[in-house]
């Protein structure tokens, strides 16, 4: 019983960390644009399949950091082209575009990799499990891990000290404001909605390497990572991950009781807090 | 700011003569059109069945536009109480009753109390915030459909049952052969809704709605009870779109847990947008538009999602307004 609640709880943390960078990526975008990107998953299915197609030329370890920059740069040229257009205007627009585009990044990755799902691999040497009791613990798992926390970590201290992450951070209180001193918001914008898409494409390349490519992987990624950010709280990332990991925790623990709810839960969850803590766990006031 | 003075929003308000007239004149078009429909359709090639199916997506996306387009709030997550009409429906032929109208009563009640309690949840929550949580609670009655297998049929769908045939006491309307008769009654439950919808956006509650989506804040100073307002018009909207998802299951005689997905309220979204979200009729155009085009491009090629997904992009960055926002524009020009 106890290595099934452990066996379960370590399944919870590795879902909630790919909950964490899905749910910090979208609520950076959310935080500053006000746009709920609805092809988020689908860039992280595209971060997978570029890392299938570079792995054979320059192996695993650089696809790891090559391919999210290349799903952010597509990211970035989407912002561009299309996205910023639509900023200040109704909200319904910019969500039916990225629904749009999710459609259409969906279909892209059938059409060039195929309807069925393809394995990515994993150096060998991190794929074993790491003792017998504990099958579930190999290299990769543990890996997958810390380079969930690294990233996370480096997104902090890279809003809290750096000088594109103050504007960020100040972007996110008053945008008028920062416009005003002569920053210029749009390329903030667009930058801030290339590293949401580098997030999601870096955990396109680890969930690829856990339960392989198809092309709607980030689908059951996706909305539980928007129960993240309300649960967390809007406008507050250290939310958003309390959010991702609680619900990721959760969900998992669920499992072991009751099989069928473990995806109920979640919402139950925040049904639950919209009802007692409307804010979320750290929501700011007024931000609804 | 306060003093800038709030043009009267295109065809909704109540305007002179001439707007009366034009009204009447396209409240004659809209219907001429409905009711000759199984005539005309199977010359331009179409069939009756896609006829009923526009019909009841119209519907659907005019409840939805009750909400968008007449109180200003977004809401993606509309095809959970469009499933529930469509589940509601499905199981009270399957498992308890024969009977069309009570199946339709079932829908409209589980979509209606869902819209209710979520309604009361989400009214203080506003813009792109709002779209999210709505969003978020429409996967919590998908999943419901999808994993209560027992009741549900699970992934695979609810099957077995056929709608009934209805018995006026001096005729009785073979619904289930009749695929013309089909569609007149489902051409008459849709002018109902659509009647009751229309006069309670005519009606003060209606312009009081107008009223939030223009200037919210004015409307509070006012002494208008927003949340209460936004709530009851979640909860008619939630009802509307119930009926028409209790349509759909006696159109397909199937329910399943696509009738509650995402996808499914993105596509009542772009209708409602395709059409005009300022316009009464916009969303039923944009129903038949994005319904025929769908259609087309399906047939034409498997990667049928890509060239929606493209619909999609092109409408929001070409046609905000819609095809009648547009017409009415030039109009006013």
């Amino acid at each position: 019983m106890l290595q099934l609640i452990l066996f379960n709880l370590f399944n919870g943390l590795i879902i909630g960390a790919f909950y964490v960078l899905v749910s910090l990526g979208l609520s950076m975008i959310l935080n500053l644009s006000n746009v709920i990107n609805f092809a988020h998953g689908n860039f992280l299915a595209l971060g997978g399949y570029l890392a299938y197609a570079l792995i054979p030329f320059i192996g695993f370890w650089p696809s790891l950091l090559v391919a999210p920059l290349a799903t952010a740069l597509i990211g970035y040229v989407i912002e561009v082209t299309m996205i910023s257009r639509l900023y200040g205007r109704d909200p319904i627009y910019s969500l039916l575009l990225t629904f749009g585009l999710a459609f259409m990044l969906q279909d892209a990755c059938r059409y060039i990799w195929g309807v069925n799902g393809l394995p990515l691999s994993v150096p060998n040497n991190i794929s074993q499990p790491l003792s017998q009791t504990y099958f579930f613990l190999n290299a990769y798992r543990l890996f997958l891990v810390g380079i969930v926390v690294v990233s996370v970590l480096g997104l902090f201290a890279f809003l809290r000290y750096s000088r594109m992450g103050m504007r960020i951070r100040a972007g996110i209180l008053d945008l008028d404001t920062v416009s005003a001193l002569g920053i210029n918001v749009r390329m903030l914008r667009s930058l801030n909605f290339a590293f949401g898409i580098f997030l999601a494409g870096l955990a396109g390349v680890l969930a690829g390497g856990q339960i392989g490519l198809n092309p709607n992987m980030g689908d059951t990624l996706l909305l539980p990572s928007f129960v993240a950010i309300i649960v967390g709280g809007m406008g507050s990332l250290v939310g958003t991950l309390l959010g991702g990991l609680t619900i990721g925790v959760a969900a998992a623990l669920t499992a072991v009781v009751w099989p069928a709810g473990s995806d109920v839960v979640v919402y139950i969850i925040m049904a639950v807090v919209l009802l007692v803590r409307p804010r979320g766990f750290l929501g700011e006031e007024g931000m609804q | 700011m306060s003093a800038t003075v709030i043009q009267a929003p295109g065809g909704d308000a109540p305007g002179g003569q001439l707007q009366a007239r034009q009204r009447i004149l396209t409240l004659v078009m809209v219907w001429a059109i409905l009711l000759s429909a199984p005539l005309w359709l199977p010359l331009v090639g179409g069939y009756t069945s896609l006829g009923t199916r526009i019909l009841v997506l119209g519907l659907a996306a005019m409840a939805l536009n009750f909400l968008v387009g007449f109180t200003g709030m977004v809401s993606f997550g509309h095809a959970a109480y469009f499933g529930l009409g469509v589940y509601g429906c499905g199981l009270i032929l399957r498992y308890v009753t024969a009977s069309t109208p009570l199946g339709l009563l079932a829908g409209l009640v589980l979509g209606g109390v869902a819209g209710t309690v979520i309604g009361a949840l989400i009214a203080r929550r506003r813009g792109i915030y709002f779209a999210m949580v709505t969003i978020a609670f429409q996967e919590i009655f998908y999943f419901i459909a999808y994993k209560w297998n027992g009741l549900t049929g699970g992934f695979d769908g609810l099957r077995g049952f056929t709608r009934a045939n209805l018995h006026l006491g001096f005729a009785t309307l073979d619904i289930i052969k009749n695929d013309v008769v089909f569609y007149y009654f489902v051409l008459f439950i849709f002018a109902l809704v659509v009647a009751v919808m229309g006069l309670i956006l005519l009606s003060p509650f209606g312009r009081t709605l107008l009223a939030i989506r223009e200037n919210e804040r004015r409307a509070r100073f006012l002494g208008i009870n927003i949340e209460r307002h936004i709530w009851l018009a979640f909860t008619l909207s939630s009802i509307f779109i119930a009926i028409a998802g209790g349509l759909y299951a006696l159109l397909n005689n199937f329910a399943d847990p696509s009738s509650l997905y995402t996808d499914l309220s993105g596509e009542l979204v772009i209708m409602c947008v395709l059409g005009g979200i300022r316009v009464f009729w916009g969303p039923l155009l944009g129903a038949a538009v994005y319904v025929v085009l769908q259609d087309y491009i399906s047939s034409h090629t498997v990667n049928w999602l890509f060239f929606v997904g493209g619909v999609f992009v092109i409408v929001v960055l070409f046609f905000p307004r819609g095809l009648l926002g547009m017409l009415r524009r030039r109009r006013d020009a």
